[in-house]
């Protein structure tokens, strides 16, 4: 059973994503502890795509011959990028890898009228899928989210990307302070008429670190309690089931057929190379599998990425614990769950039975007539101790 | 340093109620006689240990030799002694009265008189002290000094015309203090060409010079390179070194009659010194022993197991390595159904048992599981054999036993007449029966025989809180008597947690039963389901309470292809997850169980 690990398990072949991290922002918002970061003077982005370029390159080096099926420009705010840039870092992918006819494209949007204004030029650049980052659909709450577009602002941004991309999305954050079920669900019903395709919807995480930790901690900004955060949860998944949106995965809601393939690399637990500061990767190697983090300050980076010719800081030859546990965290956000053959495949054990019985007597876990095993509706409200049930 | 007459020696402890200052105090005393440079000055620097300094209380008494040039123009050798405020740690406080002749009590001049307070001063006057009291303090705006010292006079019967008012903090009259301690503490006697006679103090592990002796000379002189001999344990040991603290080790040739210090000599475990025994000159040893000590007895056992069963045999080496410190603390190894293997340990009291418990988790990274406090009962078997029952989990089926016996104790309560109400009410609802009542000046003194077992748990809190912490507590213990006693089981999600089982007798059991199910109620997190918490006789449910499912554990934003820090996280849950195999499929957090028993009715 715990014999060598070969490189991918071919019949379990999630596909094969690149992500690239623009880590720059207008302002930081107060929630946020993403990888961004605010500069006062114009970022010299001939900079940032020379060293892409030499990094991609040693990504290749270390996954070749793979072939592109989804492509992420992540952030930070890669709306800030100027297409040509975009259209730059796009050729160093095709120049690195082969490139699948049909890959996706996405691009991360801050959805004020200056950023809009690029949509065009990201289409022309090689970019068919867009998602913007739209928070609230209140200007009270946009504001209190440190937000710099106003309602008006964003629905003029999601016009001008239905008109230009086949598909788009947009993320909100629910459960924020103050927030009803009924003030929740009149926003939702607003979104999804404006929505095409795809919703990511995310409850508000308090992060260490953040402004809105400390405001947490003194009390200052007060969270829907438990009960109302599970109503808010149930009340979305409903709404978006009636609309047509029903969920795919634990925060994301799409029409069949149109879920964002890069994300759902990642939950399949597929291969991924992350490109640019503060960016994660999952490659199998001749050793096995193995995360690679990419340093996080810019300017750092790039003096990373000239000396060395990429700028990872962290490399981790998984354990077969740390495979497995990785697989159940990705793998049971979705609907479609999780295959527990592949589980043994990566972990080199089998899942406890008496642990699905008693998870499946409880309602939190299904399993699937294919054998799948797929959390339920009731389940993911308390994914996390589902989760760890399994994985302990 | 030079030798200073016997006349210019004065020893004294501080002595108080927990938190009144007395550490702080200790801390000017020592700045104001220059025994610490202001770099070399920590808050509290007589509090060593970790776990002292985080919790801000002392544990362990210790002894500082100051030197202090009084107004009279000549110089003093004051030899101090911090002693710790709380209860279960008393004996410290008897070890080292009896090293003094005077004792500096400290009492808050916000809080005024309490029951450690009390105690401390009956053991102080017992030991024959002159008594200096200050009034600590008097920066804090709710300070009353003038009605304290009234109190002091009428509860205490000390007079206190000439307490001196003092601020630890800022160091206010910190001066005043040692003049007192200098002209009204009387300098100790004893004869310097007279064999040797010296009181073991104390004595403690250290990494470097192996067991360290405190000790007060009584008569006579202790040299290095002398031969002395232990009266009690008939052992013999060549002194390799002797010196005193300030609080810094400095070492001296010699230690005479009145001095306070310490000796080194090659004794390998703190267990071969008794403390309380005299140390006199092998060659020509002195006549008469001392009188030594009670020894101190452990009152409170519980077992402490390892939450992963591979490290049992470090948390033998932990706690082999925290004895050699710590003399009052005893454990032997058992095994238990749910729990494998670990160790019954005893100890002084809650306190004790929870100061020990962390340090084993912190100063050894040990993750232990502790079960419910109890006392050692005896049990006569009906085919005549007879147990001695340490734990709960342990007792035999009813159908066998033909009587259980349980420790009994003498409590000797002192309180305001005001709330000797609430305090004959709390003892006669712990199964006590009254033996004397009398008064002691305005207070009354409640003298009743007490089921060690009710008292264990919660029994000084609930003093403390209906007495609002003016009834002192002490006690001995009298005899074994038989109890109509019942095991209570607690069953968590229908299975029974060993750990948390406990004797009790048959007319409070259903009472406790009910509360210990709402206050794990309260203490088990939610879980994805709902869990049945119930309190159980033999097969028989007495009470039962319901934790709630939980309904939201997630908000799943979006980490992108990060997972490695949902990793992290996730290698922490497992952990809990490991530990609540051991009962079933509840997780149940190690502070439940001694949370769990420290209730109130
Ligand atoms: N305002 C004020 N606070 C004081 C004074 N003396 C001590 N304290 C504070 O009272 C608290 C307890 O002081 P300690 O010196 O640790 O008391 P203790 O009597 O040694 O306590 P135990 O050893 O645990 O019995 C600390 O927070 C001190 O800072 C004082 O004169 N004024
Ligand atoms: C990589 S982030 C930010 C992308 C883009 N810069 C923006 O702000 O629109 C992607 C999404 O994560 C969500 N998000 C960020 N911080 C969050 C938090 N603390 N709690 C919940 N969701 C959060 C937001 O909905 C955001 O659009
Ligand atoms: S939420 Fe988006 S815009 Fe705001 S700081 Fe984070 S990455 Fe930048
Ligand atoms: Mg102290």
């Amino acid at each position: 059973m715990l014999g060598k690990l070969k490189p991918v398990e071919p019949t379990y072949d999630a596909g094969f994503g690149v992500y690239v991290h623009w880590p720059f922002c207008q302002a930081k918002c107060p929630y946020c502890d993403f990888n961004s970061h605010v500069r006062h003077v114009k970022v010299n982005q001939q900079l940032y795509i020379d060293a892409f370029q030499r990094e991609m390159k040693h990504m290749a080096e270390l996954a070749p011959n793979r072939v592109v099926n989804t492509i992420f420009l992540g952030g930070g705010t890669p709306s800030l990028m100027d297409p040509a840039t975009v259209a730059a870092v796009l050729d160093g992918i095709a120049g690195n890898w082969q490139v699948a006819p049909d890959v996706e494209v996405t691009l991360e949007a801050n959805p004020t009228s200056v950023e809009a204004e690029r949509f065009k030029g990201y289409r022309l650049a090689g970019v068919n899928r867009i998602s913007m980052g739209i928070q609230a659909l209140n200007n009270t709450d946009l504001k209190a989210l440190g937000r710099t577009h106003s309602v008006d602002e964003a629905m003029q941004a999601v016009a001008t990307a239905a008109s230009i991309f086949d598909r788009y999305s947009f993320d909100l954050i629910y459960a924020r302070p103050n927030q009803t079920v009924e003030s929740w669900s009149a926003e939702l019903h607003m979104a999804i008429e404006r929505a095409a395709e795809h919703l990511s919807l995310y409850q508000l995480t308090i992060e260490d670190e953040t402004p809105f930790k400390k405001l947490y901690t003194a009390g200052k900004l007060i969270l829907p309690d438990e009960e109302t955060s599970r109503q808010l949860y149930d009340i979305t998944q409903e709404i978006c089931e009636k609309h047509n949106l029903p969920s795919y995965e634990i925060s994301n809601y799409a029409r069949k057929g149109s879920e964002c393939r890069h994300n759902m690399v990642y939950w399949r637990y597929g291969e991924y190379a992350g490109v640019g500061p503060g960016a994660h990767g999952r490659l199998v190697t001749q050793k096995g599998r193995a995360a690679f983090a990419i340093e996080k300050n810019p300017e750092k980076w790039l003096e990373y990425v000239a000396q060395d010719g990429h700028g990872i800081v962290e490399e981790e030859q998984l354990s077969l614990e740390a495979q497995g546990d990785e697989f159940l965290l990705m793998g049971l956000r979705l609907v479609e769950g999780i295959d527990p053959k592949r589980f043994t495949a990566l972990s080199g054990r089998r899942l406890d039975d008496e642990r699905i019985t008693d998870l499946v007597n409880e309602r939190l876990v299904e399993i699937t007539s294919e054998g799948r095993i797929r959390v339920t509706l009731t389940g993911f409200p308390v994914l996390d101790a589902v989760v760890a049930d399994l994985a302990a | 340093m030079t030798t200073i007459p016997i006349e210019n020696i004065r020893n004294f402890s501080i002595v108080a109620h927990i938190d009144h200052g007395k550490s702080t105090l200790a801390d000017r005393l020592i700045q104001l006689t220059g025994g610490l440079s202001a770099r070399e000055m920590t808050e509290q620097v007589l509090d060593s240990m970790d776990i002292e300094k985080e919790r801000g209380i002392t544990i362990k008494a210790q002894t500082v030799r100051l030197n202090y040039k009084a107004h009279d123009g000549k110089t003093y050798i004051l030899n101090l002694m911090d002693t710790p405020g709380h209860v279960d740690f008393a004996y410290e406080v008897s070890r080292s009265l009896a090293a003094c002749e005077g004792s500096l009590l400290v009492v808050d001049a916000s809080q005024g008189v309490e029951a450690q307070t009390l105690a401390n001063v009956y053991h102080a006057l017992d030991a024959s002290h002159e008594i200096v009291t200050v009034l600590n303090k008097v920066d804090l705006p709710a300070a009353e000094p003038e009605r304290v010292k009234q109190q002091i006079e009428d509860v205490i019967g000390l007079d206190a015309s000439e307490a001196v008012p003092i601020s630890a903090k800022t160091g206010l009259n910190i001066e005043a203090v040692l003049e007192a301690i200098v002209t009204r503490l009387p300098s100790p006697k004893g004869d310097v060409s007279a064999p040797l006679k010296a009181l073991l103090v104390d004595s403690w592990y250290d990494a470097y010079l192996g067991v360290i002796v405190l000790v007060r000379i009584i008569d006579g002189q202790i040299k290095k390179g002398m031969k002395v001999k232990m009266m009690g344990t008939d052992a013999t040991y060549e002194v390799e070194r002797c010196g005193v603290f300030t609080p810094k080790m400095v070492n001296m040739d010699v230690l005479t009659p009145g001095e306070v210090g310490f000796i080194t000599a090659s004794i390998k475990e703190v267990a071969d010194t008794r403390v309380g025994d005299t140390i006199t000159e092998d060659k020509k040893p002195c006549a008469q022993m001392l009188a030594g000590f009670k020894p101190v007895q452990p009152v409170v056992f519980c077992g402490l197991f390892p939450v992963d069963a591979a490290d049992f045999e470090d948390l033998r080496a932990a706690m082999g390595r925290l004895r050699l410190n710590d003399a009052s603390f005893s454990f032997e190894m058992e095994s238990s159904a749910a729990l494998g293997f670990g160790f019954r340990c005893g100890f002084l009291g809650l306190l004790h048992l929870e100061i020990v418990q962390e340090r084993l988790s912190r100063e050894f990274d040990l993750n232990l599981i502790a079960t419910a406090p109890s006392v050692v009962y005896d049990i006569k078997m009906r085919n005549g054999d007879l147990v001695h029952l340490h734990n709960p989990a342990d007792m035999p089926d009813p159908m066998h036993i033909e009587e259980i016996n349980e420790p009994w104790i003498r409590a000797t309560i002192l309180t305001p007449d005001e709330y000797l109400g609430s305090v004959i009410k709390l003892c006669q609802d712990r199964r006590g029966e009254q033996i004397d009542l009398s008064y002691v000046g305005s207070r009354a003194k409640v003298i009743y025989d007490l089921p060690l077992n009710e008292v264990v748990f919660d029994f000084y809190d609930r003093l403390k809180s209906v007495s609002k912490g003016y009834a002192s507590f002490d006690y001995v213990i009298r005899e074994y008597r038989p109890g109509d006693l019942v095991k209570l089981s607690m069953l968590v999600n229908a299975e029974p947690v060993d750990a948390l089982s406990m004797l009790v007798h048959r007319t409070r059991a259903e009472s406790r039963g009910r509360t210990m199910c709402e206050k794990l109620k309260d203490l088990i997190p939610p879980h994805m389901f709902v869990i049945p918490v119930q309190a159980a006789i033999g097969g028989k449910i007495i009470a039962r309470e319901t934790v709630r499912a939980m309904r939201k554990d997630v908000t799943a934003k979006c980490y992108g292809g990060d997972v490695s820090r949902k990793r992290k996280l996730l290698d922490k849950q497992k952990e809990g997850k490991k530990r609540m195999r051991q009962f079933g499929k509840v997780e149940i957090p190690q502070e439940a169980f001694i949370a769990a028993l420290k209730m109130d009715n």
